[in-house]
């Protein structure tokens, strides 16, 4: 399995022809208080850079981008009784949605940990 | 307050998103700057100003405003001053308040109206004896001091402190936080701290220092406004702070705090497009104004007063967690009655509540209308506000 990340500060751990994603730790402490999750229905469709979740902290939504294209293949339920499962545990309990990796190209470009260490230390 | 549009994570990485301002604008530094930081604020732009959005968390911090007491700077806000004879005559011509009735040691809430009727601000005016104290909203103040100078005669004196930080103590402890400061009435006969009630004012002396201290506030609990000198306001935060039951609380428990009490945002749910009666703040037009009239948009505000508004502002309670952000529209059945003027996550109430204007016909407490949230239609019911009820602490004469 191999984990990377994007500049929009998801994670997507890849295993095989599927995809597990959500939102790093920077990003859950930047967004602070997570209080809902919309996360996208079994069977959609999802397309590389488009919405395919919603995160709500207290102050404001924000979108989740899909770092990949594919088909959703199961979104976290766990969120939906406790979206703060994000805050506490982001990059394991928080994962957002599964996908299928319809296009294993669109992975290149993408960061692992230590140069998305580095992104984020610049920011 | 903060922008609530949606925005990517990348956006909102960015840091300035929530501001209103442009990211290039600059921005001034409070007079606690270096003190929030310390206590480990996250600090964003509002109002002209990099301001605490949050110290260790919205949903902790609302918590702890709800249950202790929580302290807020603030310092963005405008503190003016009116004085001179005639003062309350000249107000009266810009606010629909009842100003020549307004004791010495009174607050009352109050709107500075344009010619239309329409919205310019919403502010607080304390009467002090030798002075009127006016507190207006940080991102307004200085359209404010341009429309007060203009309108106030030449013998009225407008003076604007802005030497003056303004901290909030918010909380059913905040009596008893502020009471171990051991404040003193600045002259004799004034009220002691513990005679002030909900809408009272006084000025104080703490270690010396000169505080003007007003029973009021944002978030619906009991607790204080204090005016103090730029220069004792880090010794005056940190005096509370070491109390057990006070925390630094930030922007953004300020605002889930006001929508539980039902208190509008002025940008957002007033403007100079609102009015008073469909703002819902009737209230605010003293009975003896509305008999004499004479202040801005008089004619219209006292047909809508006696006619109805067509729209009206009112409260929604949503079920499930998804929150109605500013500009929602609201439906009821295929009809759009109105649009969302702000919305959040109730941390009291456990789901998300909204202020909307809707059409008169659909604005009861009760009616059954639908929130339009990324493309989907999500069941709303109209509800009395304070969503989470007032726990202010009257006395005597106060209002």
């Amino acid at each position: 399995m191999t984990r990377y990340y994007t500049e929009e500060h998801e994670w997507i751990e890849v295993d095989g022809d599927t995809a597990t994603i959500g939102i790093t730790d920077y990003a859950q402490e930047q967004l602070g208080d997570i209080v809902f999750v919309e996360v996208p229905a079994e069977g959609t469709s999802l397309a590389k850079g488009k919405e395919a979740a919603v995160v709500e902290s207290v102050k404001a939504a924000s979108d989740v981008y899909s770092p990949i294209s594919g088909t959703a293949i199961e979104g976290n339920t766990a969120l939906e009784d406790d979206p703060s499962l994000v805050n506490s545990s982001p990059e394991q309990d928080g994962w957002f949605f599964k996908v299928t990796v319809a296009d294993p190209a669109e992975l290149e470009g993408l960061m692992d940990e230590a140069a998305y260490k580095d992104f984020v230390a610049g920011l | 307050m903060e922008n609530k549009a949606r925005g990517g994570l990348c956006h909102r990485m960015s840091g300035q998103s929530m501001s209103e301002e442009a990211e290039t604008e600059s921005l001034e530094k409070l007079p606690l700057d270096a003190w929030h930081r310390r206590q480990g604020a996250r600090m964003v732009g509002f109002a002209g100003y990099e301001m605490p959005i949050q110290y260790e968390g919205i949903l902790a911090e609302h918590e702890w405003t709800r249950t202790h007491a929580g302290l807020f700077d603030v310092s963005h806000m405008g503190q003016l001053t009116v004085s001179g004879d005639g003062a309350a005559e000249a107000l009266e011509a810009l606010l629909p308040a009842d100003i020549a009735s307004l004791k010495p040691g009174c607050i009352r809430y109050s709107l500075l109206l344009a010619e239309d009727g329409g919205i310019l601000d919403d502010l607080m005016v304390t009467n002090r004896s030798h002075e009127f104290y006016l507190v207006v909203n940080g991102a307004t103040k200085w359209d404010d001091i341009g429309h007060l100078r203009e309108h106030l005669p030449d013998d009225v004196t407008l003076n604007h402190l802005a030497g003056h930080a303004l901290l909030a103590l918010q909380g059913p402890e905040a009596a008893v936080a502020l009471g171990r400061l051991a404040l003193t009435p600045a002259f004799q006969g004034m009220p002691a701290l513990d005679e002030l009630g909900f809408m009272q004012a006084g000025p104080f002396f703490w270690e010396g220092r000169p505080l003007g201290v007003g029973r009021s506030g944002y978030t619906g609990e009991d607790g204080f406004e204090i005016s103090v000198r730029a220069e004792h306001v880090a010794a005056l935060a940190d005096a509370l702070c070491a109390q057990t039951e006070v925390k630094p609380i930030g922007l953004g428990a300020r605002d889930s705090l006001r929508l539980e009490a039902g208190l509008p945002l002025y940008g957002h749910d007033l403007s100079p497009e609102t009015d008073p009666v469909s703002a819902g703040l009737e209230f605010a037009i003293s009975k003896a104004r509305r008999a004499t009239g004479g202040f801005p948009g008089a004619e219209r505000i006292l047909k809508l007063l006696a006619e109805g508004a067509p729209t009206r502002r009112v409260g929604l309670a949503l079920e499930g967690r998804a929150a109605a952000r500013e500009g929602a529209e609201v439906f009821a059945g295929e009809n759009k009655v109105g649009h969302v003027t702000s919305g959040g996550f109730s941390p009291t109430l456990g789901h998300p509540i909204a202020m909307a204007y809707v059409n008169a016909a659909v604005s009861t407490p009760g009616e059954e209308l639908e929130i339009e949230i990324r493309g989907k239609r999500l069941p709303a019911t109209v509800a009395p506000m304070p969503f989470v009820p007032h726990r202010y602490q009257r006395r005597g004469a106060a209002k």
